[in-house]
């Protein structure tokens, strides 16, 4: 077993560029020539500021206007057999990180430390030429992503059964279907063995079903102890599948540490209203003159608003309402659809009371809890719907008012994978089993499994 | 993953006998890194074998359009140069003539030009995936020397059909060859590294190309420039390659004063090629 060996080291990793000076640059040889003319040396000097920043005052204080930092002082260690998530907005970054670490591009100051051999997927089927067949095109391929040819003869067969396209391995690849490229060209990927693995959202291919492959083999690779960087924008397939995350904003690190931690830190960074809305002027809450809703929440059992619910916790929703006359009844529900559009379910208030009214005129909070160890992991909307009549127009009746998004931490302590499997279905809910012996016809009571004794 | 007291803190078996590589902003200098092309070479391969291939997918005529380019120049200016203009060609029969010139300058036409397109043609590999940035010129260099190989045909066809009997001096032809090779090699190198600056140089290439065309003797013979401009005249690296060439194939004697000026600007080419090439390339996907 390894010591704590470093496998990839970031120090004060920056990386700037010149903005919109490129296409200025981009000229003609009789157009360059007489600006040559003009000012021999501006044009060139012009042209080597495109690569070259000795001019900028690395503290980052009173930049030029026209540099852009796409990473500043980034600066990070990862160990041998770690698997790290990087997330973050559009822009922040997370590309550039892997272009430096894959030595596509220099950095502008700062070092990177790596030990091995790095492979790199920051595209899927880089490479690949339409008049050449599939079998032609995994070694072209392969060879690309630093595979030797021996390794691809002998994984070949391999490669080819997880793709899928094995029928049509010898037709060129301009017949395949999108499908096809796609999965023949992570199929290739998926078998590299590189000490350490950078990977830029190419899970995003396919259906379901290969989906679910790519990332079940994303989890073999991580067990054989190789170093994986993992840059998506999936939160489930991180905190599925990279224990610590890196949370990257503006081209700085903004938070490191366990994924699960992080994630919350980034959708509430990011999208900070979206577990609670707030209407805090009365005429113009959702409503007419009979009932407005004034604010909704997603909340945790100790009160807290939350954008990331644990799987294994209950979630409540509140909605906060005013009602401006006085009403015999009053029927309050919401539907929860998921990230696809489909209705998980829909609950409503008289589920579990019959109290409909009569309601005085005021403000009411009304909160409903959904049990833990019951919603699926993802993304989950909420639609609110006040009535008084069934059918008729509702008073109110909006639509993904808050949302929230269901993870399962990678912990150690809690759901491991062996004992808690990502599944299919819309809800995953977590049953009482009970298993009895029964041979000889002796009825023998075996011990029932209980969820909790699994799930601490 | 713990370890126990009893072991070394520093075991060789362990990973941490793997050393660690530096990635910087202003690395420490070398021309070329033999080993890393050495890792890769199983890449060269399939890079220059796709090169090869996809030419001539799809075509009827398939690899013998490698025959046909060649064949049509050697005709065409048998006719212009051959019979109308009757260009001097020192007694040999002018289709003997313009073959010997005209199959090696068709690899170096074709070569120079795919050459210098290529880092432009690769930008999309340049951003997305890393190796080694000289694979992307030497390709071309190292895929049309199969063309070259197929139109040698028509070489030993011309050959055979005048009777001409081979010599001693044969035994330089694979050093032709790679002199041959050396050239588009050089300029390949500066105009790729240049053409991501300077987009006109894609327009400008048939213009050098047909201009290179006229400064060696393909069409005409090398006796014809006079006497005192000959040095100059052999600086131009190609002149050397085409009358080696000739002299070799048709065991005329060797005219190394046409050779070594050449020579020398070849070599010249080549390493300073490399140099700026060098230099760029670690910045081309910034500035491309």
């Amino acid at each position: 077993m390894h010591n704590s060996t470093i496998s990839i080291k970031a120090e004060q990793l920056s990386k700037c560029y010149r903005l919109g000076l490129k296409e200025d640059l981009h000229d003609t040889f009789g157009v360059s020539l007489l600006n040559f003319l003009k000012a021999p040396l501006a044009n060139y000097r012009k042209y080597r500021s495109l690569y070259n920043f000795d001019d900028v005052n690395l503290d980052k204080k009173d930049a030029p206007s026209d540099i852009t930092w796409a990473l500043k002082d980034v600066s990070f260690e990862v160990k041998v057999g770690e698997v790290v998530g990087i997330i973050g907005v559009n822009g922040a970054g997370k590309s550039t990180l892997l272009k430096i670490l894959s030595r596509i591009t220099p950095p502008t100051s700062g070092k990177a430390f790596i030990r091995g051999k790095v492979s790199s997927l920051l595209e899927v089927g880089t490479g690949f030429h339409p008049d050449l067949t599939g079998r032609e095109n995994v070694y072209l391929n392969g060879t690309i992503l630093g595979m030797r040819k021996k390794e691809i003869d002998r994984k070949f067969d391999e490669i080819v059964d997880f793709s899928g396209v094995e029928r049509f391995i010898d037709t060129p690849v301009k017949r395949y279907s999108s499908g096809m490229k796609a999965r023949l060209a992570f199929a290739v990927a998926a078998h590299l063995e590189p000490e350490i693995l950078l990977i830029d959202e190419v899970l995003a291919v396919g259906d379901a079903r290969f989906q679910k492959k790519c990332i079940n083999k994303m989890q073999d690779v991580s067990q054989q102890g190789r170093t994986v960087l993992f840059v998506s924008h999936n939160m489930p397939s991180i905190t599925r599948l990279c224990p610590r995350t890196i949370l990257l904003n503006a081209g700085g690190v903004l938070a490191d540490g366990p994924s699960h931690d992080v994630v919350n830190v980034y959708m509430h960074h990011e999208k900070s209203s979206k577990a609670e809305r707030e209407w805090p002027d009365l005429d113009r809450a959702p409503g007419d003159d009979v009932v407005r809703l004034c604010a909704m929440r997603v909340k945790t059992k100790d009160g807290h608003v939350t954008e990331t619910v644990d799987i294994r916790q209950p979630v409540g929703i509140e909605m906060e309402y005013e009602v401006l006359q006085p009403q015999k009844r009053l029927f309050i529900y919401f539907h929860v659809v998921n990230e696809e559009g489909i209705e998980v379910f829909q609950s409503f208030q008289t589920d579990s009371s019959h109290q409909i009214g009569p309601f005085k005129p005021g403000r009411y909070v009304s909160t409903a809890w959904i049990p833990g160890n019951f919603l699926g992991e993802g993304v989950l909307f909420i639609s609110p719907t006040m009535r008084t009549h069934f059918p008729g127009t509702p008073h109110v009746r909006e639509k993904d008012v808050v949302a929230f998004q269901v993870v399962a931490s990678v912990d150690s302590d809690s759901l491991s994978a062996e004992f808690f499997p990502k599944r299919g279905g819309v809800v995953w809910p977590l049953l009482q089993w009970e298993t009895e012996c029964r041979t000889n016809g002796n009825y023998v009571a075996a011990k029932t499994l209980s969820a909790e004794k699994i799930v601490k | 993953m713990m370890t126990s007291s009893l072991e070394p803190l520093t075991d060789r078996s362990q990973p941490n006998a793997v050393p660690m590589s530096v990635i910087e902003a202003k690395p420490p200098w070398h021309l070329i890194d033999v080993k890393e092309l050495k890792e890769y070479r199983d890449l060269f391969f399939f890079l220059v074998w796709r090169d090869f291939k996809v030419l001539y997918a799809q075509t009827i005529l398939g690899f013998s359009w490698a025959l046909i380019n060649p064949l049509i120049q050697i005709v065409m200016f048998t006719i212009i140069f051959g019979n109308i203009a009757n260009v001097s060609t020192d007694g040999i029969p002018y289709v003997l003539f313009s073959s010997v010139a005209i199959i090696p300058w068709t690899y170096m036409a074709a070569s120079m030009t795919q050459s210098s397109q290529s880092l432009i043609q690769g930008q999309t590999m340049l951003g997305k995936v890393y190796f080694p940035r000289l694979l992307f010129p030497l390709t071309p260099i190292l895929s049309r020397t199969v063309d070259f190989g197929i139109s040698i045909v028509i070489l030993f066809c011309v050959m055979v059909y005048f009777g001409v009997s081979p010599t001693w001096n044969l035994v330089l032809f694979p050093f032709f060859v790679l002199y041959m090779m050396a050239i588009p090699c050089g300029i390949g190198l500066w105009l790729s590294s240049l053409a991501i600056r300077f987009r006109d140089v894609k327009q400008a290439m048939p213009f050098f190309i047909q201009m290179l065309m006229y400064t060696a003797p393909i069409v005409y013979s090398a006796s014809s420039i006079p006497e005192h401009y000959r040095i100059l005249y052999s600086l131009n690296p190609i002149v050397g390659v085409i009358e080696g060439f000739r002299a070799c194939v048709l065991g005329l004697p060797m005219p190394w004063m046409y050779i070594w000026p050449g020579m020398l600007m070849a070599a010249l080419l080549l390493i300073s090629g490399a140099f700026y090439f060098k230099r760029m390339e670690r910045v081309v996907v910034d500035v491309i």
